[in-house]
């Protein structure tokens, strides 16, 4: 058994040290915003956040999670309360098979929480490792410009006191 | 007595003056007589294609371009063990560039280190093997330099502390180890071969960063290809004292240097990444002398090809038993592609032909496992996540000592969680300031052309 921690919660699952983050995620955490890719960290559509950094979770075992915070896109908000990485996406209309987005939001939150004025090409940059086979880019480009001006006014909003840490 | 105590600093003096007149005479160069820039039209188109074909094997564009900065502007720092120098602005640029600059100019700055005004350049420069390049050659690539789009950009200070800021102390080190001599061919061997030894000695410049450097920064001649350090990555031993797990030949060398990766070798990247990606644009038949000289530098390997045998089933069991987290980060982290048989560029190379793991210097591998390789834009070339944020220093040495004990047949690196956090703080550099790993494409029609 280990412990785990995933959006403030701890969880205790019994999963062997070299088990992918990814499979305990989805199979026993029934947290099914990480989606399954490719399985060998070149599609990014696995990424969630481990202490503020965007990590690749199907090739990240469980020995390197040892006190560290999961967060996961279900950590960030809910369908009454997105947050406003998610409200942007939607509201950018940015997903089409959404298969992708998960992912991709994940790791615009990673970057806005270090850097809230992201430029376009930091963007770019940052995402670089996230395909999207619908070839929404743009949209996505502008959803996470979207984001960094939510995060900027909604500091009160209720999505935002839970964001990841 | 003070008659020969005036004869002794009479001649004290008589020696300094026609030392201190000796030192000028050997260091000093005339400027060459700035010209009005000559316009790109009046240089012929075949002379400056070849020009081009010859800048890429000189990989000319990789020091003297920043990246995401305009091509050939310089400014691009270059770390030394004696302080940063910035590269040069190398357009046709008349007052920041090389605009004025004659040909005769261009010539003595390639053979001879010295700038049109007359002032020694820092060996940064390679013109210790430039020095071999032909007044034909050297014609070709001038003609294709003054035809690029010109850049203002003036060249940055470099940082060096004293006496390696002074310019003349340069006059000095070219008299130690700067050779004048003109490639002679080798009647014994194939022109083929002879073709490969003058560019790999001179305008490829292999060695400079193949050969281990001296205490005043020249090449160790007895030591050629031996090995060297260039932008905090290790350049691997590329003559016989080679680690790499399967002997190079010929036709690996070829498809290595020109699509950036071979089966039994791996990926080029790092500083080489930029080498491949230039060298596959370059005519088949001088990458094709580069391999065949260089296998014959390279000789046998040291050890012959491993296979699946007992000896490695009994290191991986042994490897795994002594570092329970190396292995399991490996398991997760590594194997779903090195243990995927899929081919590269997309798969991951089998490990116990991975010349960084049986390197002697853990460097390339740090700097892989964290950064990963990036993939080239619409190009088929390899990719691989880096790990930099999953791992912490302690953790990612783990995985790098379980590497070395299970697929070498090395002893164990010291001081691996040392260069882990260096790699971290010299990495963020390398990545700011150098253009991003590009590997070679299939089809080296899509690339662009200058």
């Amino acid at each position: 058994m280990m412990t785990l921690k995933v959006n403030g919660r701890e969880h205790q699952v019994d999963a062997e040290t070299d088990t992918p983050l990814l499979y305990v995620l989805r199979d026993d955490l029934k947290l099914n915003a990480a989606k399954f890719g490719c399985g060998l960290g070149q599609c990014g559509s696995c990424t969630v956040i481990v202490d503020g950094k965007a990590v690749l979770s199907c090739v990240t075992p469980m020995v390197l999670l040892e006190g560290k915070q999961v967060t996961t896109l279900e950590g960030l908000g809910t369908i009454a309360e997105p947050a406003p990485i998610q409200r942007a996406f939607m509201e950018e209309q940015a997903a089409q098979c959404g298969y992708c987005i998960p992912g991709m939001m994940m790791r615009a939150q990673a970057l806005l929480q270090r850097n809230s004025k992201p430029t376009d090409e930091q963007i770019r940059a940052e995402l670089e490792p996230h395909l999207c086979r619908c070839g929404t880019h743009m949209r996505i480009l502008r959803a996470v410009h979207r984001a960094a001006r939510l995060m900027d006014t909604a500091e009160a909003s209720p999505a935002a006191n839970r964001s990841a840490r | 007595m003070r008659a020969s105590a005036r004869i002794i600093a009479g001649i004290v003096a008589i020696v300094l003056i026609s030392a201190a007149v000796a030192a000028f005479a050997i260091a000093w160069r005339p400027a060459i007589a700035a010209i009005d820039p000559p316009g790109p039209q009046s240089f012929d188109d075949a002379l400056v294609k070849r020009g081009r074909d010859l800048a890429a094997i000189g990989n000319c564009s990789d020091c003297h371009t920043r990246r995401g900065a305009k091509n050939f502007a310089g400014g691009l720092p270059v770390p030394t063990p004696f302080g940063t120098i910035f590269s040069t602005n190398i357009t046709p640029e008349p007052e920041t560039g090389i605009g004025r600059w004659s040909e005769a100019a261009f010539r003595r700055a390639m053979r001879s280190g010295v700038n049109r005004e007359g002032q020694h350049l820092y060996p940064t420069f390679p013109y210790d093997h430039f020095t071999n390049v032909s007044d034909e050659d050297d014609r070709a690539l001038y003609a294709f330099l003054m035809t690029r789009q010109p850049v203002r950009a003036a060249a940055r200070d470099n940082q060096l502390s004293f006496p390696f800021n002074q310019r003349l102390a340069i006059a000095g080190w070219k008299l130690l180890f700067l050779r004048h001599d003109t490639y002679q061919p080798d009647p014994k061997q194939s022109a083929e071969w002879n073709r490969g030894a003058y560019l790999v000695e001179g305008l490829a410049h292999c060695g400079a960063c193949h050969t281990p450097r001296n205490a005043l920064g020249a090449e160790r001649v007895s030591a050629q290809f031996a090995g060297g350090d260039v932008d905090d990555w290790h350049a691997y031993a590329i003559n016989d004292q080679s680690r790499s797990p399967v002997p190079w030949t010929a036709d690996a060398l070829f498809a290595y240097l020109r699509e950036g990766w071979h089966p039994d070798h791996g990926t080029a990247r790092g500083p080489m990444a930029k080498v491949v990606s230039n060298l596959s644009s370059v005519p088949a038949s001088d990458v094709r002398a580069i391999a065949a000289y260089m296998a014959g530098v390279s000789g046998a390997s040291t050890s012959d090809r491993t296979g699946p045998s007992e000896a490695a089933l009994t290191r991986a069991r042994t490897a795994s038993q002594a570092n329970a987290v190396g292995a399991s980060i490996y398991t997760a982290a590594c194997a779903s592609c090195h243990e995927g048989g899929r081919p590269l560029p997309y798969g991951g190379v089998d490990l116990r032909l991975s010349t960084a793991i049986s390197s002697p210097d853990p460097r390339n591998l740090i700097n892989i496992v964290l950064s990963g390789i990036e993939a080239v834009e619409g190009e088929r070339s390899p990719i691989m996540p880096g790990f930099a944020a999953s791992m912490n220093d302690e953790q990612a040495s783990a995985l790098l000592n379980y590497l070395r004990a299970r697929f070498s047949d090395q002893p164990a690196w010291t001081g691996v969680e040392k260069s882990i956090q260096d790699a971290r703080r010299t990495q963020t550099v390398f990545l700011q300031t150098s253009p991003a790993p590009r590997n070679a494409p299939a089809d080296p029609q899509q690339r662009e052309k200058p």
